[in-house]
């Protein structure tokens, strides 16, 4: 049984404040050398009562309050130092090792020095970098550091330093319920990912804690929300779990967005993201963006926009199959059963043009999104077929073309188990707009034209084993179920090409293509 | 202070359940066919019905809903009530 999220967090925080202690142990012992005799750290130590200054070597303003401190130790105060980068500091004096700079962090330590009064554990008093009234109220003494000029500005705390804050936050604040795992000394982080089985077969970026929590910084959602149920191990994914994945990937924190509505969309029961995966067929996830989201994050829909070489583009479908991989379980020669797969399953995602379609969105077509919506649509798909017609310049006879390379998905011969996106091409899309054609006169004339004879489409046939039954010999077939072709407009200004992407089972017995709005 | 990654996995340990043990005979006993609902199945499963009567077997007949999606529940608990064993088909 997993635990749960609360334990889970409290667990892994105990851990890693264990074993953050049991290092710092281990490196005071290394530097006790010398006359002093420093006292061992403990990142579970309680804050003694009394005075508490948190101080660091390179820091000029924490060298020139040394002596200040030296005087209230002199004095029987209660002092307690912290030094956050050399336990030596300052010399001559008990000193806290708190290079794992736990205590700087539960303190809230944002510049040094800083001095607290501590009273029954709690602080009553702070004051932050050298100020001689203000040291004088906070300790109860007067004439402090008399040769010291009456006010000078601190450092910033090295627990507020970026990465290392983000470290901390999540090893010591616990702000995140994912295991951490720590890489040995020599360990290179990318060869680990490869080595837990993480990556898709390219290089992932490692997920560290300021790459994390930077990411989370694209949504407005809670890293802890349930996003979907991710097969094929019906796993709860969660906002964080996501953001990971998305590290892992290369997304930008501002695809998250996409990312999570993309996770969300292609684990519905409709979709069906089990199916695809484990089908023997080619499909994976395609991902269509609409609205203005695309514009925002800088994705391609225009040249080579089913290719290379967008990051957008690449790492919100990468990182939706790396949810599948590493929250769903789903890995080839697993669950994904793939007789030969298709490059499109390391990633498949690319944004409508719709700044000058001729035609609705897709989106606005298949959901009733108003234009300006962003939204996902997700697609089974299993491929990217080329179609070529740089002759016709009546939309019947380019329809003709588009028809003829429709029918054959799947199979000349089979009509009624896949569904297909047809991508037409801004120079295509001309012919139509020039004559007026609207999307929904192309998808009808499409559908005349692809309403096939049965004799034609009967085992035997063409001398073709596979094929319909005999009993299908005297009807008239339809390619596609009612829906079951998508239109998108997408692509560069030169080239009469336009492009097929086949799908897979279609339907309640396979896949319905899902259209889902975009949360931020 | 050392480098931290974060698990991006379900984090899930699996357990390995054992196998049911196995029957010594088919005498006696009930055993459900699953026709998971790919081209032919059903084929397979009639010629291997008859097969089955001949030696005198109780069979009982099952029906995914779809090939592409995992068995409902209350069709995996109704085969598992039902049946000492299940026979499931995959064809093609």
């Amino acid at each position: 049984m997993a635990q749960t999220g609360p334990d889970r967090v409290r667990n892994t925080t105990v851990r890693a404040f264990r074993a953050a202690a049991g290092r710092l142990q281990a490196a005071s012992r290394l530097s006790r050398t010398g006359r002093v005799t420093r006292e061992v750290a403990s990142a579970t130590e309680p804050i003694p009562d009394g005075l508490v200054a948190v101080v660091k070597r390179d820091c000029p303003t924490c060298e020139l309050v040394v002596p200040v401190l030296r005087a209230l130790a002199d004095a029987g105060a209660a002092l307690c130092i912290y030094s956050q980068d050399d336990p030596a500091f300052p010399p001559a004096l008990a000193v806290r090792d708190d290079r794992g700079l736990e205590t700087s962090y539960r303190l809230g330590v944002s510049t040094v020095p800083t001095v607290l009064r501590v009273q029954g554990g709690r602080e009553i008093a702070r004051v932050e970098g050298w100020d001689r009234p203000e040291w004088e109220a906070l300790t109860g003494a007067v004439g402090l550091g008399p040769d010291l000029p009456a006010y000078r500005p601190g450092c910033g705390s090295r627990s507020a330093e970026p990465n290392i804050a983000a470290d901390l936050a999540v090893r010591v604040g616990g702000v995140l319920a994912s295991r951490l795992i720590a890489p040995g000394e020599l360990e290179d982080e990318a060869e680990l990912c490869f080595a837990r089985g993480w990556t898709d077969g390219l290089p992932v970026v490692p997920p560290t804690p300021v790459r994390v929590l930077a990411m989370l910084e694209g949504t407005r959602r809670s890293p802890d929300e349930v996003v979907a149920v991710v097969p094929p191990d019906l796993v709860d994914c969660t906002v964080e779990k996501v953001a990971l994945n998305a590290v892992l990937a290369g997304c930008r924190p501002d695809y998250l967005p996409v990312v999570l509505t993309a996770v969300e969309a292609a684990c519905t029961d409709a979709f069906n993201a089990h199916g695809i995966l484990a089908t023997t067929w080619f499909s994976g996830p395609v991902v269509i963006v609409n609205g203005p989201i695309a514009g925002q994050i800088g994705m391609n829909a225009a040249g080579n926009c089913l290719g290379q070489g967008n990051r957008a583009n690449a790492t919100i479908g990468r990182a939706l199959q790396l949810v599948i991989r590493n929250v769903g379980g789903g890995r080839p020669g697993e669950v994904d059963r793939a007789t030969l797969g298709t490059p499109g399953k390391f990633t498949s995602c690319f944004a409508e043009r719709e700044h000058d379609s001729p035609w609705e969105s897709l989106a606005t077509e298949r959901a009733g999104l108003a234009p300006g919506t962003s939204a996902v649509t997700l697609f089974a798909g299993g491929g990217v077929h080329g179609i070529a017609d740089q002759q016709s310049r009546t939309p019947e006879s380019l329809a003709r073309t588009f028809a003829a390379v429709l029918r054959v998905v799947f199979h000349p011969k089979l009509v009624l188990i896949a569904d297909a996106i047809l991508v037409v091409s801004p120079e295509h899309a001309r012919v139509f707009c020039d004559a007026g054609w609207s999307k929904a006169r192309l998808r009808e004339e499409l559908e005349a034209l692809l309403t096939l004879p049965g004799r034609e489409l009967v085992r035997g046939a063409g001398g073709i084993a596979e094929g319909l039954p005999e009993a299908f010999a005297g009807a008239d077939l339809p390619k596609f179920r009612p829906g079951g072709l998508l239109i998108v407009h997408a692509g560069g200004t030169a080239g009469m090409f336009s492009a097929v992407i086949g799908g897979w089972a279609s339907g309640a017995i396979g896949s319905d293509p899902v259209t889902m709005e975009m949360k931020p | 202070m050392s480098r931290i990654l974060l698990d991006p996995t379900s984090e899930r340990v699996t357990t390995t359940r054992p196998r049911a043990p196995r029957l010594p005979s088919l005498a006696g006993r009930r055993i459900g066919l699953l026709d998971i609902r790919k081209p032919r199945g059903d084929v397979f499963l009639d010629r291997l019905a008859e097969r089955l009567a001949e030696r005198g077997v109780d069979v009982v007949r099952f029906t995914k809903p779809t090939f592409t999606k995992p068995a409902p529940l209350d069709l995996r608990r109704s085969i598992g009530q039902q049946c000492d064993a299940v026979i499931e088909a995959l064809a093609d």
